[in-house]
Formats: C-alpha cells, sequence, structure tokens
C-alpha cells in the first residue's frame, strides 16, 4: 500500500531538519520543488549523477558558491546569480555552456515559498541561457548555522574548436574593452543591505552573458586574447589579475569607462570606488588592436552590449601596475582593494 | 551628478594649474600640508600633483582620525568587545586598525566578539534598544566633523532613558594638532617640518569656523586656506595659498565660502561643549601626547561614558621603532623614505600611523601614487 504523504504546503510552510535527513520528507522536497523548477529529462531519471553526451573539442569546468546577502536583491535573487555566475564563467573561456549541478545548503526554519521563488528563478535562468540543471544536492542544516541558504553550481561547457583564451596571450597595444557600467549589482546588493538601506532605482546586472561572448567570438574569432567577468573586486581586481597573469601593465581612461550616475552618487555617498564594486552581468575582453573596432561594434549591436566601451590599453610595465588618467586631468593607480571595501568615517 | 561633477570640471581644473604654474616662483618652493585625510585622498585619486609644477609639493599631514588613534585605544575597544555582555558598534574603516600583535576588530570578531559595522549613530541607538539584555557600546571616533552627531545621540539616549548604551569616546582636535607639527618638540628626533601654508579641513570648519585657525596665521605667520574636497576645490586652495605666500602674506581664508563661515554652527558647538571636556593630553599615533587634543564625556554625563562604565585602563602600545610615520606626517620624510614601506608595511599588513586607513600619506601613496616612484627612478 503506498504511504499517504501530505503535499508541500509551498505557501506557508518551511523548511526543517528532517528535509536534509535522506529521508522521505527530502525525496518530496526535491520532486515537489526542485524538479518542478529544473525539470528536465535528466532530473526526472532520479539518479545521483547525470550521464550526458559529450560534443568534440575540449571541455572547460567550473564552480562557484554563492553566499549574498540579502538573497533577493533588485533585479535578481540568490537562484539566477547561481546560475548566471556559472554561466559567465564557462563562456569567458569562449565555450558553449552546456549542464550546471546545484547544490543547496538551507537553514532550518526558511520558507518554502522563498525556496520555490529561487528555485523557479534558477529554473528560468537556466532556460534562457540554453543550459540544463542535471543534478544536485540538498542539506539542512540547525537554524544559525546558515545565513538562510548556500547555494553552489558547477558547470560544464564546450569550447569552440581552436579557441584558447588566456592572459599569457595578451600584448602590448592590445585593446580593453568593457560591456556596460560598472557598479550595477554592487551597489543594487548595498541598497538591500538591513543598516544601510538607500533609495535608488539601480537594479542587478545579474545576466548570462554566453550569447554576447558568441557574438564577440563571431566578430572577432582569436583577436580575442581573454574575456573575464569583472565580479567580486570589479574591474580593479580583474585588471590586475591579468596585469599579473599577463607580466604587462594597463593604462586606462576613466572617461571612457561607463558608470551609471545613481552608481556613482551611491559610491560617493559611501566612499567607495565604482572600479572596486561587483558586477555580475558586464564582462572585459582583452583584443588586439586590429580587431578591436570589429568586436567593440559587435557587443554594441547586442542588447547586452549597449554601453560598450573601449578603455585603454596594454603596455609594458615592469611593476604590471594598472595606471589611469584621471578624467580632472592627473594620473593615479587603480589598485587591488585591500581587505573588504569599507566606508569611510567622513 | 549634480552638485559633484560641477567642481570637477576638467577644463576648469586645467585653467586653475596653468594659473599656479604661472603664479608660482620657479626660484622657490612651496610646501603646503593638507592636515586632512579626506583631502590627501582627493589628490591622490584625481592625480592633482600631476598637474602642480614640481616646486610646488603637497606634504601629507596627519588628518585621519582612524590613522592617529593609538594601537592602545583599539586594544582597549579589542577588550571591550571581547566582554560577552557588550555588543561594541563601530565605523566600518576602524574594523581593520591594527592594535597591538596584529590584532583588530575584525580578528576579534571572527573569534566571536560581537562587533557591529554601523553607518550613522542612529544605528546604534536602534541596536541598544532592539538588544536590552545587552550592554552596547559605541566606538566615537573622528574630529570636530563627528563630534556633533555623538554629543546628540548622548542626549537622545538620555530623553528616551537608555539604560544599556555608552559611547568610548576619542574624538579628536584638529588646531592643538596642528600646534604640535609647527612647535615640532621632537625635532632633534625627526626634524622640523618646513611648511609654507596649509590647506585646512573644511568638513571641520563647518562645525568650528575658520577663526581657530586664525593663531596659525597671526602666531606662527603660516597661510591657511580652508578647502572643500572636490578637486577644483583643493586645484583653487592651492592657487589661493601661492597667491598669499607670493604676496608675503599669512591669513585665513576660506575657500570653501559655500558652507563654512567664522563662526562655524554656533548650535552644534554648544551641544559639544554641554556633553564633552577637554582631556588633559591625548595620544596621537605617529605625534605622541598632544596637550589637550581630545575630548572626554562631562562628568555629568558620566553613567554614558564607556571608559568609566567598564572602568577601562588606558593601555599604551610603543609605535615600531624603524617606522617613520612620525617624520612623515610633519612632512620631514616621504613614505618611500620608511624602509618599511611597501615591504613589510603595506595597506594589507599596516604597521604605523600612515599605511592604516586609505587616507594616511603612505596608504594614499601605495594604493594611488606608487607608480610615480618608478618613473623618477628610471628618469634618474
Amino acid at each position: 500500500m503506498k504511504a499517504h504523504q501530505r503535499k508541500l504546503d509551498i505557501k506557508h510552510g518551511c523548511v526543517d531538519l528532517s528535509h536534509g535527513s535522506g529521508g522521505r520528507a527530502m525525496a518530496q522536497l526535491i520532486s515537489g520543488l526542485f524538479h518542478e523548477s529544473f525539470g528536465n529529462e535528466w532530473l526526472a531519471r532520479g539518479n545521483d549523477q547525470s550521464a550526458f553526451d559529450v560534443g568534440a573539442g575540449r571541455m572547460v569546468m567550473t564552480t562557484d558558491a554563492y553566499v549574498v546577502s540579502p538573497l533577493f536583491f533588485p533585479g535578481g535573487n540568490i537562484g539566477s546569480l547561481a546560475v548566471h555566475g556559472t554561466v559567465n564563467d564557462i563562456a569567458m573561456a569562449g565555450a558553449l555552456p552546456l549542464y550546471l549541478s546545484a547544490s543547496f545548503i538551507i537553514e532550518e526554519g526558511f520558507r518554502f515559498s522563498d525556496l520555490k521563488t529561487i528555485a523557479d528563478s534558477m529554473g528560468q535562468a537556466a532556460q534562457s541561457a540554453g543550459v540544463h540543471i542535471i543534478t544536485g544536492d540538498t542539506k539542512v542544516v540547525e537554524h544559525g548555522k546558515a545565513d538562510g541558504l548556500f547555494i553552489s553550481t558547477a558547470g560544464v561547457g564546450l569550447v569552440p574548436e581552436g579557441f584558447d583564451l588566456s592572459a599569457e596571450n595578451a600584448r602590448v597595444g592590445d585593446r580593453v574593452l568593457i560591456s556596460g557600467t560598472l557598479g550595477d549589482h554592487g551597489v543594487a546588493i548595498m541598497s538591500k543591505r538591513q543598516n544601510l538601506a538607500f533609495e535608488t532605482e539601480i537594479v542587478s546586472d545579474s545576466v548570462a552573458l554566453h550569447d554576447l561572448v558568441a557574438r564577440m567570438v563571431a566578430a572577432g574569432g582569436c583577436g580575442i586574447r581573454l574575456m573575464r567577468d569583472p565580479t567580486r573586486g570589479g574591474l580593479a581586481a580583474t585588471l590586475n589579475e591579468i596585469a599579473q597573469q599577463s607580466e604587462l601593465g594597463f593604462s586606462l581612461q576613466q572617461e571612457a569607462i561607463p558608470v551609471k550616475p545613481g552608481v556613482a552618487a551611491a559610491c560617493e555617498l559611501l566612499g567607495l570606488d565604482p572600479l572596486n564594486v561587483a558586477n555580475e552581468g558586464k564582462l572585459l575582453a582583452i583584443v588586439s588592436p586590429d580587431l578591436a573596432g570589429a568586436v567593440l561594434a559587435a557587443m554594441r549591436a547586442h542588447p547586452l552590449g549597449r554601453d560598450a566601451a573601449d578603455i585603454g590599453e596594454a603596455v609594458p610595465d615592469d611593476h604590471h601596475f594598472v595606471q589611469m588618467a584621471t578624467s580632472f586631468g592627473g594620473a593615479r593607480i587603480v589598485d587591488w582593494l585591500s581587505g573588504e571595501q569599507l566606508p569611510r568615517i567622513c | 551628478m549634480k552638485y559633484a561633477d560641477e567642481f570637477r570640471d576638467k577644463a576648469i581644473g586645467l585653467g586653475l594649474a596653468r594659473a599656479i604654474r604661472s603664479e608660482a616662483d620657479p626660484q622657490r618652493p612651496y610646501r603646503f600640508m593638507e592636515f586632512c585625510g579626506g583631502h590627501t585622498h582627493a589628490i591622490s585619486r584625481y592625480g592633482l600633483e600631476d598637474m602642480l609644477p614640481k616646486n610646488v609639493r603637497m606634504i601629507h599631514g596627519p588628518g585621519c582620525p582612524v590613522c592617529v588613534l593609538p594601537a592602545g585605544r583599539i586594544d582597549m575597544a579589542i577588550q571591550l568587545a571581547e566582554r560577552p555582555e557588550v555588543i561594541l558598534c563601530v565605523y566600518g574603516d576602524l574594523m581593520r586598525v591594527p592594535g597591538s600583535q596584529g590584532a583588530s576588530l575584525l580578528k576579534a570578531k571572527a573569534r566571536g566578539a560581537d562587533v557591529r559595522m554601523v553607518y550613522s549613530t542612529v544605528d546604534a541607538i536602534r541596536i541598544a534598544e532592539e538588544n536590552p539584555e545587552h550592554e552596547v557600546v559605541f566606538f566615537a571616533i573622528g574630529f570636530e566633523t563627528t563630534t556633533p552627531p555623538t554629543a546628540v545621540m548622548i542626549r537622545r539616549a538620555q530623553k528616551k532613558q537608555i539604560e544599556n548604551f555608552s559611547v568610548f569616546c576619542n574624538h579628536v582636535l584638529t588646531p592643538p594638532a596642528m600646534q604640535k607639527i609647527l612647535e615640532s618638540p621632537d625635532i632633534r628626533s625627526v626634524g622640523r617640518a618646513e611648511i609654507d601654508g596649509f590647506v585646512g579641513p573644511a568638513h571641520v570648519s563647518i562645525i568650528i569656523g575658520t577663526e581657530p585657525y586664525e593663531v596659525f596665521a597671526e602666531e606662527f605667520g603660516k597661510s591657511v586656506v580652508i578647502s572643500g574636497f572636490e578637486p577644483l576645490d583643493m586645484m583653487q586652495a592651492i592657487l589661493m595659498l601661492v597667491r598669499q605666500v607670493n604676496e608675503h602674506r599669512s591669513e585665513v581664508e576660506n575657500q570653501y565660502s559655500r558652507a563654512v563661515m567664522r563662526d562655524g554652527n554656533r548650535r552644534a558647538q554648544a551641544e559639544v561643549s554641554d556633553i564633552f571636556e577637554l582631556r588633559d593630553a591625548f595620544e596621537w599615533r605617529g605625534l605622541g601626547f598632544v596637550p589637550h587634543s581630545g575630548l572626554k564625556l562631562k562628568q555629568t554625563y558620566a553613567r554614558f561614558d564607556a571608559e568609566i562604565c567598564f572602568a577601562m585602563s588606558e593601555l599604551r602600545v610603543a609605535d615600531n621603532p624603524a617606522c617613520e610615520c612620525g617624520a612623515i606626517l610633519r612632512g620631514v620624510k616621504k613614505p618611500v623614505d620608511c624602509e618599511l614601506f611597501g615591504m613589510v608595511c603595506t595597506p594589507e599588513t599596516p604597521m604605523g600611523s600612515c599605511m592604516v586607513s586609505s587616507e594616511g600619506a603612505c596608504a594614499a601613496h601605495w594604493t594611488y601614487g606608487r607608480f610615480r616612484d618608478s618613473q623618477q627612478k628610471r628618469a634618474s
């Protein structure tokens, strides 16, 4: 006789320790909530893993953990972010993202309704990015041992034949292209932090960039030396990392770097530098000078690259400094952030 | 950006740079100290040094309240935060300031101390109201600019009869520190600063006015221009200082006339003097003990004074003897003259006051300006 089991009360219920115990409650959570949101043929088989076809050529694999606070922010939530972030890490290799895994660490007491919203937005984000979430894991921890919900995703993708993006490819004279305005995601998150709420219309730029990348690859081919998404640490950290790896310096023009007025104003208020603030839907490309114009035009023709700009060039520099001509007429270094970016007293 | 872009206009800035170049006498040096760390930060962030002629040199003074807080006071705050009943509320940039032996509030928090980053004094009061079972202490720090909000908060706590709230007071005053720099009693050890004038901190003068700086013009013969923090403010203030020097004038001039008056904000001053009184002396990182340079709560408000409530004892920690901060923030030496700079002393591992916050002279040079050192080395 089949045991009767009450349906998940998504509207009023919440996660408890039984949902991570490996028993019937956990199976019910997975099938009644996650499978509903992610539904695809691989998950439907119910195995502990999923087998998938491997295309010709090289695969890329990446993994990332998401611990964002707050979980819901203007323009997205931790779920869509977890998909976009991993899809973008794959796309930055110039690769086509294919499959994702997703692990959830849930604090007991977390509402089913919030979990459903998050899972649904993961499903939607995966669908629009053309990837499938084909395996996953669920753990429930006691109250106070997680900040509501942590998600970890891994992903695999396929790199086009003959394509190998790497910082070592960068050469003196290469152009630095950015796909749009900086700091939107970081400011959107900060505007909702518990003790820092301020009114702004800035929404997170969290989005999957694989399609923009495909257009760029079509326009620039191997003229694209490397791509990175400037997430935590912002443009400053990403360019300094590339400078170290490529053993070059970079020279930027502040006037060319796009920043929304609302982001600039929020950063001004908090004493932060938009160049250090996180992005989740922007990419930085180092492109050979002869193809930079074509790649930039392709970026601007795509909705996600409308505000793309050529912001500087690679220069010889034994110290691997990232320098910037300021919009006021002086010069300065754009350095790594020291520790966490903290608001100043006065 | 309204009220910001207007003061960052490149064409006007280049015009001011041309004026400074044409009016500064190439035969003589001009040495101006910007006392305030906010000015140091602006100079570095906008690359203003590149726009000045070589003989006009900006000396980065001690004026960052985070930088000048001695390690002993950080140790005291850590001890306080480690008490199980205490929630310590601090401004963000204090979290990383090193105490003795590399300790910091950030590390204390990681070990379990309840340290909370706040953005205003109002947050600290709210936390006290929400946590009646805890003792909430606000780590008050800053120059004359941030003292009135602390005073207002203490009055509010008194009015609302909040019993579980107190203040660890570290408010300091700018004029006594400027006087200490000029009188330089430790001239034998660090040398005398050669300073022709000061760029005075506008935010401080919004509260105290320009009058307290007149002594530096009249008694010490130094030019003073109270300046705002935008790059055009700074360039105009430097031009005003160059003109004073050229005309052998030593006066207090007000570049930031859009907000600063000679008498300042009388209401804020009254609020502060009602609640605070001068300490006999207060220790500054890099400057040592400076007479009458710090504030404490008056006896009437003793029940809000964390040092009394928790019977805190003063801790003193000697600065690293190899550290040249004392000479750097007097303008006697530059950051690169210190053998610790960029070696063991970086923003990640600050050894001395000038590296502690992003507004310190060494941190600003490291973060924004160190490419000039390699350019100079190449040129020589």
